[in-house]
């Protein structure tokens, strides 16, 4: 197979200073970018920048620098508006990562609203962090929480999320795309048949799609919409919510204090505007700027582009994976509707085997449950590995995943 | 890298053959650990002697990675004819010495946790005293 975007990943390994490092003397291979990616050198220019040359808090001072930061601050608030086609930066909330966006919608529309003998839709295949708080919410409440099965496939089934929604359903929440499977829901086909069959809120947990993929909120049409920046290119300590605007304006502050109100007295308190009414304290205002330069960077591929590249990866990869005897993977098997992540095992080796094997080659992937016990659980295994890849990987970086599990073979005997 | 391979025939040989495994009739004490995040699970039983001082015996259960079983497998050698008072200064430190393979903070959590269940199962704390250095020379 011929590599046709050689000027995509020749590109960014030019512009991503750790690819060049080497570990235990050897290539530094990353293949664990759904966990956390690697930044350019525009995003760590950009948050040096800042703080070298403007640095100075947002939406407060009158002198130049402050008005500086806050107008790059909220551009950036127009760049992730446009990135996801939202309807207005009203709708555009920074948070600290996807699971405050997820934590924040629990606690301010869930526990407005929630009642007793109501139900929450969720999916086996959920993180931790789009499943723990709808368990604690649920548990507050006398609300219960209900998990759409997977196929044997790896995949969502459609029917039984049909069957399981009621007018008692309250909240649907699911992944657009899961962390361990690697499976790519059809996002806006959930949300459409959520709103015939009931008079749910739905939210989508983005955390790996929107750095994958093109995503369009208004076309998936959900209520809320959460991603973080850290796995998008971006600095850690920054996430988004989107919300649309007529729920977001109903809904109560999740966390009060400065920035997030328009006047204070000894009596009380207004709420600010949106989105502001949900961003008390000061935020992350470096780590904002430098998610920024990070949109700014897939923006100038553009994601249809990154999607395709990786899909060549995902085809390369999967194939040969699954030739190898012993190699199990687990998710689907064909790259249709799927994204990069792929969980294997060998043989009978430990994943935390696998991964030190794979780290004295030099090469970065994860081992354990990746934030979702009871999917594993259904999986029937405690733990797997998992390589995952993006823009900046290459085929030689699938050739040592591949060398790397054979390696663990000869030592396992496997 | 001469070394990483040495280590890793140790640890291999301790975790495709390993030691002292298998379960205990009437023991004198034994406790389960586990790391819920890798499903790795020890379970360690022990036996004294007459005067109920010296640990005359030590057996191991259990599933996990290779350095789980191995570090359980070893223990259960290095810690027999260790009186209780000996078992209480043994340092975290000492055992991964003993071992004398070099262990990499993310995998101490395995290496230890044979280590740990049976100071839950002998009734005493973790020693704070570090007598040697972390990793072998």
């Amino acid at each position: 197979m011929v590599f046709k975007n050689k000027k995509l990943s020749a590109a960014c390994i030019r512009d991503f200073p750790i690819l060049k490092k080497r570990v235990h003397g050897k290539r530094f291979v990353f293949l664990d970018s759904a966990a956390s990616t690697q930044k350019p050198q525009a995003v760590i220019d950009a948050m040096s920048a800042c703080y070298k040359n403007y640095y100075a808090n947002v939406h407060r001072g009158i002198y130049q620098f402050s008005e500086r930061a806050s107008e790059a601050y909220e551009e950036v608030r127009e760049k992730v508006r446009s990135f996801i086609n939202a309807g207005s930066t009203r709708e555009i909330i920074f948070t600290r990562n996807a699971t405050e966006s997820i934590n924040l919608v629990a606690y301010s529309w869930g526990k407005a609203n929630i009642r007793k003998g109501d139900e929450i839709l969720i999916t086996e295949m959920e993180h931790h962090a789009n499943l723990v708080p709808w368990q604690e919410l649920a548990k507050e409440h006398g609300a219960k929480v209900r998990y759409v099965p997977i196929t044997g496939r790896g995949r969502l089934d459609l029917d039984a999320f049909e069957s399981m929604i009621s007018v008692k359903t309250k909240i649907v929440a699911f992944a657009h795309v899961s962390n361990v499977l690697g499976t790519i829901n059809p996002a806006a086909k959930l949300v459409q048949i959520a709103r015939k069959k009931s008079p749910a809120i739905v939210l989508v947990d983005g955390a790996q799609s929107v750095p994958h993929l093109p995503v369009d909120v208004q076309a998936i049409g959900a209520d809320f919409y959460v991603f973080s920046a850290h796995k998008m290119l971006g600095p850690s300590g920054v996430g988004v919510l989107h919300g649309r605007e007529e729920i977001l304006s109903e809904m109560r502050p999740f966390m009060t204090g400065g920035d997030m109100i328009s006047k204070v007295t000894f009596e009380g308190a207004q709420w600010n505007d949106l989105p502001w009414k949900f961003e008390a304290g000061t935020p992350d205002i470096a780590g904002v700027i430098g998610f920024g330069a990070a949109l700014d960077y897939l923006s100038a591929f553009g994601m249809k582009t990154v999607q395709a590249y990786e899909e060549k990866l995902t085809a390369r990869a999967l194939p040969a994976l699954l030739a190898i005897p012993g190699v199990e993977v687990y998710g689907p098997k064909e790259t249709r509707d799927r994204s990069s992540a792929i969980a294997f095992s060998v043989g009978d080796a430990h994943p935390h085997d696998i991964a030190s094997i794979f780290d004295e080659e030099g090469i970065a992937i994860r081992a354990g449950d990746h934030c979702a016990q009871p999917l594993h659980e259904k999986l029937g295994v405690p733990a797997t590995a998992r390589a995952s890849f993006y823009l900046y990987n290459t085929p030689a970086d699938i050739e040592a995943l591949i060398r790397g599990v054979y390696k663990v073979k000869k030592i396992f005997r496997v | 890298m001469t070394e990483s391979i040495l280590y890793r025939e140790i640890i291999m040989d301790h975790y495709k053959n390993p030691r002292n495994k298998g379960i205990m009739r009437h023991p004198d004490g034994s406790a389960e650990r586990d790391n819920p995040l890798c499903g790795d699970r020890i379970v360690i039983a022990y036996k004294l002697d007459g005067k109920k001082k010296k640990l005359l015996s030590v057996k191991f259960e259990g599933t996990g990675c290779s350095l789980t079983r191995a570090g359980a497998s070893m223990l259960t050698e290095f810690v027999k004819g260790k009186t209780i008072k000996e078992l209480a200064v043994y340092t975290d430190g000492d055992f991964i010495a003993d071992m004398g393979v070099p262990i990499t903070p993310a995998r101490k959590k395995c290496a230890l946790l044979a280590l740990e269940a049976l100071r839950t199962a002998v009734g005493i704390e973790k020693p704070l005293i570090r007598k040697t250095s972390r990793y072998p020379k």
